[in-house]
């Protein structure tokens, strides 16, 4: 079983390299149960997107 | 003519003819490009020349655009071919070591009780609907503090993975580190900017006086 600190970084790393098939079974596991880390993993999401989005900010 | 709007414009930055009222239009986007270019550099006159560069080729160019977001957008590819050259400069040069561990390994460990488990005043709660900040001027006032608060090594290595579109690979060949330390630098990144934004704009007055 992860704990949520094994999680954060598993879902770090899985914005950057393809998780092997067991990482991605137990971090699902975990989302699936944890909600602290489904909100991580969206805002996750919404850091990259923020980056994207960031030089074509209208100023 | 859009196009034609924009050769004018940049004509304007070389010193060409100008009739006043182009370097007006001119500016929000020239400012735009230092911003980035300062964000990603942390050095005004290498921003600068970068910025110069970037223009004087965008001007060099020969395409069409059918209206302003599509020429930031082509001007700022360019922009990010000119930082990633100077980054690559940089780390060439001799005596330059990329120090990975800015962020200590136990920096969030008060985030976690003793079984790694969110703490309960830690966890992270929702976000809402997030991307409606993406209007407004102050939460990218916010977010640029929170990269720039980040120590300048785990900034740049974020920003070449997030904002210069780096693969991690190319990342820990270019900076020489080592794939394992790239990514824990890029989590303690991640970690620390959500952290901020956190603070500073979701759970924060300002957000909620302006939305």
């Amino acid at each position: 079983m992860l704990n949520c600190k094994q999680a954060t970084a598993l879902m770090s790393q899985c914005m950057d390299k393809k998780l092997g098939t067991l990482q991605k079974i137990n971090l699902r596991f975990h989302l699936m149960m944890c909600s602290g880390c489904r909100n991580y993993n969206k805002q996750m999401e919404f850091l990259r997107k923020s980056c994207e989005q960031f030089p074509q900010q209208d100023s | 003519m859009i196009h034609s709007w924009f050769m004018e414009k940049t004509a304007v930055s070389n010193n060409m003819p100008n009739s006043g009222s182009h370097i007006d239009e001119l500016a929000p986007l020239r400012r735009d490009m230092l911003k980035f270019a300062r964000l990603q550099l942390r050095d005004d006159a290498a921003a600068e020349d970068a910025v110069q560069e970037a223009l004087a080729a965008a001007l060099s160019g020969q395409r069409q655009f059918n209206n302003r977001a599509q020429i930031k957008t082509w001007v700022f590819a360019i922009l990010k071919n000119k930082i990633i050259d100077i980054i690559r400069e940089r780390v060439r040069s001799p005596g330059t070591v990329i120090a990975v561990d800015e962020i200590p390994e136990d920096a969030y460990d008060d985030l976690f009780n003793e079984k790694g488990y969110w703490q309960e005043d830690a966890r992270p709660s929702s976000w809402g609907n997030p991307e409606s900040s993406f209007s407004s001027r102050q939460f990218w006032q916010v977010f640029e503090i929170c990269l720039t608060r980040l120590p300048e090594n785990t900034a740049r290595v974020f920003m070449m993975r997030e904002m210069l579109g780096f693969e991690t690979e190319e990342i820990c060949k270019e900076l020489a580190i080592s794939s394992t330390n790239c990514w824990v630098v890029l989590h303690r990144a991640r970690m620390g900017l959500r952290l901020c934004l956190d603070e500073r704009w979701f759970n924060s007055e300002n957000r909620n006086a302006e939305l």
